[in-house]
């Protein structure tokens, strides 16, 4: 994690809090206590006024009018290519392509190693224990198709992976990928991908970051972690559904074909064969969701401006995302506190190098009972698996309740969620 | 505690999540079926003893939600010397009672009553019907039976 120079203590969280209108609406008539932001985060007020003022002043297709709003729609979509690049400290615009989520960007990457040849029969793509399951059965799937496998990298009872067995996997298979997540959805814990991206290089192997989860947490710079590639979830950093980033080396983007044909992606179409655009364009096949991405733009800026700084600067959005760090690491230790006068609570992946999730389970109910009893108190959090089984399994349980803390949550939705499991823990014990 | 919660967590069902009833693999069963809830990972075996036309004994295992649990338990109690026909026309009345709130004849003063209170979160009716879709699959022979 990038260091800030402390600017976070200025920052006046109260005021930031009103910035989101969803969190001053009521929830079961109680006052919404939202703490589901690693499933989805709420939408800066800025950001959703951009879209309504996309859809009655600039709407119309991008890429293709010589018309005044086509130019608009297309300035206003391209920008935000510019602001991602710089979010990401990518090294050239042309490294980053939308797509409609995470998932889909890890697919398009799966594919494409697999129809190159990258991933081929006899390899092996390793991804981690710790995987959601859109960084696991995207690599099954093409791994089924050309006869590869899919390894998984242990983690310890901690939540860490375990980096000795990871280097020594690369004695025994032949590794073409590495696909692991930059933080875990179900824990928090924060993988160290620089090493693992590191490892992987010297074995002649690619690394594909999952970056869902480190978007809303972390000041990323893909060059400095050396991914090959890169995704972005959009939806949980406080932008709209329906967009996510995929960032890819150029020279490895360029060699990769197309994910879907159609328009905007070709160069010259005919019938004895077509040829493609280059990327980003040879992989944002037909319309895009030019409102999301316009959204994404301005989330972006709003992100950079959080701790006071100036817009369009990658420094400013460094001491952001430093701030962002600072207060979700208190606003998790208060979290934490808050529950730990309750007995026979189980929490997983209580390191110290983690994002703001609390995961844990009760000696005394089932994760889903909880989330109910804390539903009737307004409080929204995640029980479940997390779409990650294999997490689950290697822990030998069914699920967890997992708080997942943004900046803009307060005092109040802490003493919420700390008053509804003292009911909980009463009712069920 | 707030009246809904109260609606959906009756003592009794506290009772029956925590205590169990029938709770346990049943060595002599003619007919099993396993549950699985892929949304919470509640996770049931059921187990029938039947004799000719009648259930001679219900019993099940397994892990889950209070419920999950409670329903099973309760489930295994009524079904004990139904014949196969009745249990059939009783999983399809409790499927209306945790979807409608609509409580039959046959659950007026019964345990079961006390999940009526489950049709107003659509997110665990899949948690109550469980044991009871398990049982209708173990019935008809088939040992597989998911929420999904």
């Amino acid at each position: 994690m990038e260091s800030g120079d402390g600017r976070g203590a200025e920052v006046n969280w109260a005021a930031i809090r009103q910035d989101f209108p969803a969190l001053a609406t009521l929830a079961r008539g109680k006052p919404l206590a939202y703490l589901d932001n690693a499933a989805t985060s709420q939408k800066p007020a800025a950001v959703i006024e951009r879209m309504r003022r996309y859809w009655v002043e600039e709407n119309a297709n991008v890429h293709r009018g010589v018309h005044y709003r086509s130019q608009l729609a297309t300035a206003a979509y391209e920008g935000t290519r510019v602001k991602v690049q710089r979010f990401l400290n990518a090294n050239s615009v042309n490294e980053i392509v939308f797509t409609k989520g995470c998932t889909e960007a890890i697919n398009l990457v799966a594919h494409g190693l697999a129809a190159k040849g990258i991933i081929r029969s006899g390899s092996s793509v390793l991804v981690s224990t710790l995987e959601h399951h859109s960084n696991i059965v995207p690599w099954q799937l093409v791994a089924e198709r050309v006869g590869a496998h899919v390894l998984p990298i242990p983690v310890s009872d901690a939540g860490e992976l375990d980096l000795d067995a990871y280097r020594a996997m690369f004695q025994s298979a032949e590794v073409a990928v590495v696909a692991v997540g930059h933080v875990s959805n179900a824990l928090g814990t924060i993988n160290p991908v620089k090493e693992i991206a590191r490892v992987a290089q010297e074995q002649g192997a690619l690394v594909v970051v999952d970056g869902a989860q480190a978007g809303p947490h972390i000041a990323i710079d893909v060059q400095d972690l050396g991914a090959d590639f890169y995704t972005l979830s959009c939806h949980k950093m406080y932008a709209p559904t329906g967009v996510g980033v995929l960032y890819g080396k150029l020279a490895l983007l360029n060699s990769l074909p197309p994910y879907q044909g159609g328009g905007d992606m070709i160069r010259t179409v005919s019938f004895d064969g077509s040829t493609f655009a280059d990327s980003p364009a040879r992989f944002e096949a037909g319309t895009p969701n030019i409102a999301g991405v316009v959204g994404l733009g301005e989330t972006i800026d709003y992100l950079t401006c959080l701790a006071g700084g100036p817009v369009d600067s990658r420094e400013s959005l460094v001491e952001a995302m430093a701030a962002v760090a600072k207060r979700e690491d208190e606003l998790y230790n208060r979290t934490r506190a808050e529950i730990a006068d309750i007995p026979g609570i189980n929490v997983y992946g209580d390191v110290p190098h983690k994002a703001s999730v609390l995961s844990f389970t009760t000696d005394w109910a089932h994760p889903h009972d909880i989330g109910t009893v804390l539903d009737s108190h307004g409080v929204a959090v995640r029980t479940g698996h997390h779409c990650c089984q294999p997490l689950m399994t290697r822990y030998a349980i069914a699920a967890t309740v997992r708080a997942s803390l943004s900046f803009y949550n307060d005092e109040a939705d802490i003493s919420a969620f700390g008053k509804a499991m003292h009911v909980a823990r009463e009712m069920f014990k | 505690m707030n009246p809904e919660l109260r609606d959906l967590y009756q003592d009794v069902i506290l009772s029956h999540s925590k205590r169990p009833h029938n709770f346990g693999k049943l060595e002599d069963a003619t007919q099993t079926s396993h549950g699985y809830n892929p949304l919470c990972g509640d996770n049931i075996r059921v187990f029938v003893k039947r004799v000719g036309d009648r259930l001679e004994s219900v019993t099940f295992e397994g892990t889950g939600c209070a419920i999950s649990t409670a329903s099973a338990s309760i489930m295994t109690d009524m079904m004990r010397g139904l014949t196969v026909a009745e249990a059939e026309t009783l999983v399809e009345e409790f499927k209306s009672l945790v979807t409608a709130g609509t409580v039959a004849d046959s659950f007026e003063d019964s345990d079961a009553s006390a999940l009526a209170g489950v049709h107003e979160y659509p997110v665990r009716i899949k948690c109550a019907t469980l044991a009871w879709n398990a049982i209708a699959a173990a019935i008809h022979g088939k040992n597989e039976t998911t929420t999904e």
